[in-house]
């Protein structure tokens, strides 16, 4: 599986959960913590993302930013693991 | 040992494009137009025509979007948008034009010259913003509001007595001879935000080969002024707003 993770920028998110729901693997929830504008903010409460960006497309505000684990370093986890 | 590889073998897949500035939107959360303002600077930032772009800003909500666009805006007079834009067009045919209008500019007060820009054929892409309400004056009924749609001005929902039937603008324009590409597309799930991004890249295309007006109808959502949360207003959305304004391609080039 291709992993991923998201960095979000909690000043900018005016915690519209739009992510939350664009998300297919259910990774991203509203934290209880809120930012400088009053906003609580959303954050990865699960570690299976897979940087589909689809939180990233459906974000009014720009804040999240993906990341993917390269395709080169898949075909050596694979050749690692066929090696043990 | 799968965790110490992902970390060390992670590429950026996507970031917030380089022409959209570092302040932050007045808009309200979970408002459409700041998804569409980044997908329309993403694709300046892919075509690399940040310098050779300009842009007509309407008043509405998105009335400071110039703040957020890092390249050359004009603001224009409540819904003459399409007509500031002819006028950069025709002075400067080189540069690359785009009108944004939301549906009380473009479809109440601006009609007459969305009409005539689209009917004279004019090389530029005009962007409208449909949200079925008049969004920053505090929820007023637009010519867009569909019938039964609770609005500030109509407590009790439109009714086709006192304030007629819904414009479907789209439609209409594209009956016109000058329009060239006319669709709709809506932003409230991720691949409806791919497909406008693909929509607004040919319209630029077919904009350098001079081809005639290119015009894309978004559906957007409006959370404060539907009195919703965004998640409640982008199901209302999809159940009420594209039943009465199908998404598709409306005019497409032979």
């Amino acid at each position: 599986m291709i992993r991923g993770t998201i960095n979000i920028d909690t000043e900018i998110c005016k915690g519209c959960e739009l992510c939350i729901i664009a998300c297919p693997q259910k990774s991203i929830g509203l934290s209880n913590n809120i930012n400088s504008h009053g906003y609580k903010y959303v954050e990865l409460i699960l570690d299976n993302c897979t940087g589909c960006i689809n939180c990233a497309l459906v974000c009014p505000d720009s804040g999240i930013t993906v990341y993917r684990q390269s395709k080169n370093s898949l075909k050596k986890n694979k050749y690692l693991v066929a090696k043990l | 040992m799968i965790s110490e590889c992902e970390i060390e073998n992670l590429e950026l897949v996507y970031k917030k494009p380089k022409t959209l500035t570092e302040t932050p939107m007045h808009y309200c959360p979970g408002c459409g137009h700041g998804v569409i303002n980044k997908v329309l600077m993403e694709v300046i930032d892919e075509l690399n025509i940040q310098d050779k772009v300009v842009g007509a800003a309407p008043v509405g909500c998105s009335v400071f979007e110039y703040r957020y666009m890092d390249i050359d805006m004009i603001e224009s007079p409540h819904g003459r948008a399409s007509a500031v834009a002819t006028g950069v067009k025709r002075v400067n045919p080189d540069l690359y034009v785009f009108s944004y209008q939301g549906d009380g500019d473009l479809a109440a007060i601006g009609t007459s010259e969305t009409i005539h820009t689209v009917n004279r054929g004019e090389n530029i892409l005009m962007l409208f913003i449909n949200n079925a309400i008049y969004g920053m004056t505090g929820g007023q009924m637009a010519p867009t509001t569909l019938i039964g749609q609770k609005t500030s001005t109509s407590p009790y929902g439109r009714t086709v007595k006192n304030s007629g039937f819904p414009i479907n603008m789209t439609e209409l324009i594209s009956k016109l001879d000058g329009a060239y590409f006319v669709t709709r597309q809506a932003v409230h799930k991720p691949n409806g935000v791919r497909k406008l991004k693909k929509a607004i890249q040919k319209s630029f295309e077919h904009q350098k080969e001079n081809k005639g007006t290119c015009f894309i109808e978004v559906i957007s959502n409006c959370p404060a002024g539907w009195g919703m949360t965004p998640i409640k207003s982008n199901e209302w959305l999809e159940e009420n707003l594209i039943k009465m304004y199908p998404l598709g391609d409306i005019k497409v080039p032979k």
